[in-house]
């Protein structure tokens, strides 16, 4: 069971070579392949995601949730799904039309790329990049503009202030989630996920580095925008923030890209602090499925039951509480590496 | 022979890919289009650093220039606007201007090609760096300590000043 999805990609490219075909053009297919299943795990990972979402705020809020189509209302997602594909497209008259139809594509284009590093499960990442890490961070950096581009191109008061505020609020954030990783890579001493995932062979990341887990928890959720974080599109005051003008499809590409964006960090989350793959009896894709979705079950928890932080609140807790800590998380981490160090271990 | 070839071809694309956005951002309009060029011609000269290698060089100059700078650049740009964002970013038509523009381009080309066709460009032979991170946390670190500290003086300086211009001094 262990290595099951491997020996598929395996016993593929050794049939394709068999059947005449160059190893470079097998690895080319064996590579599309890669991408056409994460594409398709993110969107049925959404789907159920969704349904999730809505049973737990149900349950949180003492209501039942949906429950008319299907078992537990399961299928009430792709009934959703199936009237977005079929609502008209608007493109509002004064939008800067390029911007706002581009805006949604590079938002997911970006939020999938995410997955090219993560390992799901041993051995599993795409592409075993030495840097996974960084590149990581550095392609979540990208989505910022997105969401600019989107509040901008609507042309619309809320749109904007909607973009304004999740840049805001992305770009101080941004620092104590990376300084928060920080740790973590001092202990592994690299930026290779996989090499990550080894290192907590013995003791997971979350023992050793609590104080940077619930750091990095609070940073992706302002990251995500989402509650209690999501000021960017408190209904309340901005209708939808960025969102405002989009309908239809264009709408549910972001909607996409924001599950897809909050897999990637669970994921991601999992493989740093949870150890990854590691776990008894089951196989490490399981593994890293369950804690994936444990974490998700906490994000979706904390968006529930907390109320929505203002906005200057928001913001200096990241550069006045969140920043500091890190930043002595980090000293303390050196110590304590150049102390057990001394000690002989 | 063919991976040489594969090669070019992957350095035309990329390269022609950042001379169109340059060129976008340039002959843009509106100048919110010429900010997100630009973003596009910072991937683009990232995907050169990662055509000859340099991965970790490529992640810095998305994460620093796409993700952080040019996120500054439209901040600032909206911020300011304030006339019709279609002619934002007008063309000057004076004649004067024209010519002092091609002049200094001209210029810039010629000593861009002399420095290039003069300096030795010696083949690097070997394989390619395995731990490019550790390596240059070590020259910052170690051989390179003093400059690198004092580049951090000077952006902590500067950030420190753009607070005190942002909130401007007691009037006494």
């Amino acid at each position: 069971m262990e290595t099951i999805f491997i020996n598929i990609e395996e016993f593929l490219t050794s049939w394709m070579v068999g059947m005449g075909l160059a190893q470079p053009w097998a690895d080319l297919i064996i590579t599309i392949l890669q991408w056409t299943i994460i594409v398709l795990i993110i969107t049925v990972n959404t789907i159920v995601l969704v349904w999730m979402e809505r049973k737990v705020s149900g349950f949180i809020q003492e209501r039942i949730g949906p429950n008319r189509l299907g078992p537990f209302g399961a299928f009430q997602t792709i009934a959703d799904t199936l009237k977005l594909l079929t609502k008209e497209d608007i493109v509002p008259a004064r939008a800067d039309k390029l911007i706002f139809k581009t805006a949604p594509m590079f938002f997911i284009i970006v939020s999938v790329m995410l997955y090219a590093v993560l390992p799901l499960g041993n051995n599993m990442a795409v592409v075993d990049l030495n840097v996974g890490l960084f590149y990581f961070i550095s392609l979540a950096s990208l989505s910022t503009i997105c969401l600019l581009m989107a509040g901008w191109g609507s042309n619309n008061k809320w749109s904007l202030l909607g973009a304004m505020r999740s840049v805001a609020q992305m770009i101080s954030y941004e620092i104590p989630l990376v300084f928060s990783l920080l740790g973590v890579v001092m202990i592994a001493g690299s930026l290779n996920l996989t090499d990550i995932v080894t290192a907590q062979n013995r003791v997971w990341f979350i023992i050793l580095q609590p104080v940077a887990f619930i750091i990095y928890f609070i940073a992706a959720t302002a990251e995500l925008n989402r509650g209690p974080f999501d000021m960017p599109e408190a209904e309340q005051e901005l209708t939808a923030g960025a969102y405002t003008e989009y309908t239809g499809m264009r709408w549910a590409l972001f909607f996409l890209a924001e599950y897809t964006n909050l897999v990637a960090v669970s994921v991601l989350a999992a493989t740093l602090f949870l150890g990854g793959g590691h776990g008894p009896w089951l196989p490490s894709w399981l593994w890293i499925i369950i804690k994936t979705y444990l974490i998700m079950l906490v994000f979706m928890w904390t968006k529930w039951t907390f109320p929505r932080i203002r906005m200057d609140h928001l913001l200096s807790f990241s550069w006045k509480v969140l920043i500091p800590v890190s930043l002595a998380n980090i000293l303390v981490t050196g110590a304590g590496i150049e102390l057990f160090r001394w000690m002989g271990w | 022979m063919s991976g040489m070839i594969i090669n070019d071809l992957v350095f035309v694309a990329v390269a022609g890919f950042t001379l169109l956005s340059a060129l976008g951002m340039v002959l843009s309009r509106n100048i919110v289009h010429s900010a997100l060029a630009l973003i596009l011609t910072f991937l683009g000269v990232a995907a050169l650093f990662f055509n000859l290698g340099a991965g970790f060089l490529g992640l810095v100059q998305i994460l620093v220039y796409a993700g952080a700078i040019s996120v500054l650049i439209i901040f600032a740009i909206m911020l300011v606007m304030h006339s019709e964002p279609a002619r934002t970013n007008l063309f000057n038509t004076s004649l004067g201007t024209h010519l002092a523009g091609a002049y200094i381009a001209a210029l810039l080309t010629l000593s861009l090609s002399l420095a290039i066709w003069f300096s030795e460009l010696p083949q690097i032979k070997g394989k390619t760096v395995e731990d490019a991170v550790g390596m240059l946390a070590q020259l910052f670190m170690g051989n390179y300590v003093i400059a690198f500290e004092a580049a951090a003086v000077l952006l902590l300086v500067s950030v420190v000043g753009a607070i005190i211009l942002a909130r401007g001094a007691k009037q006494s």
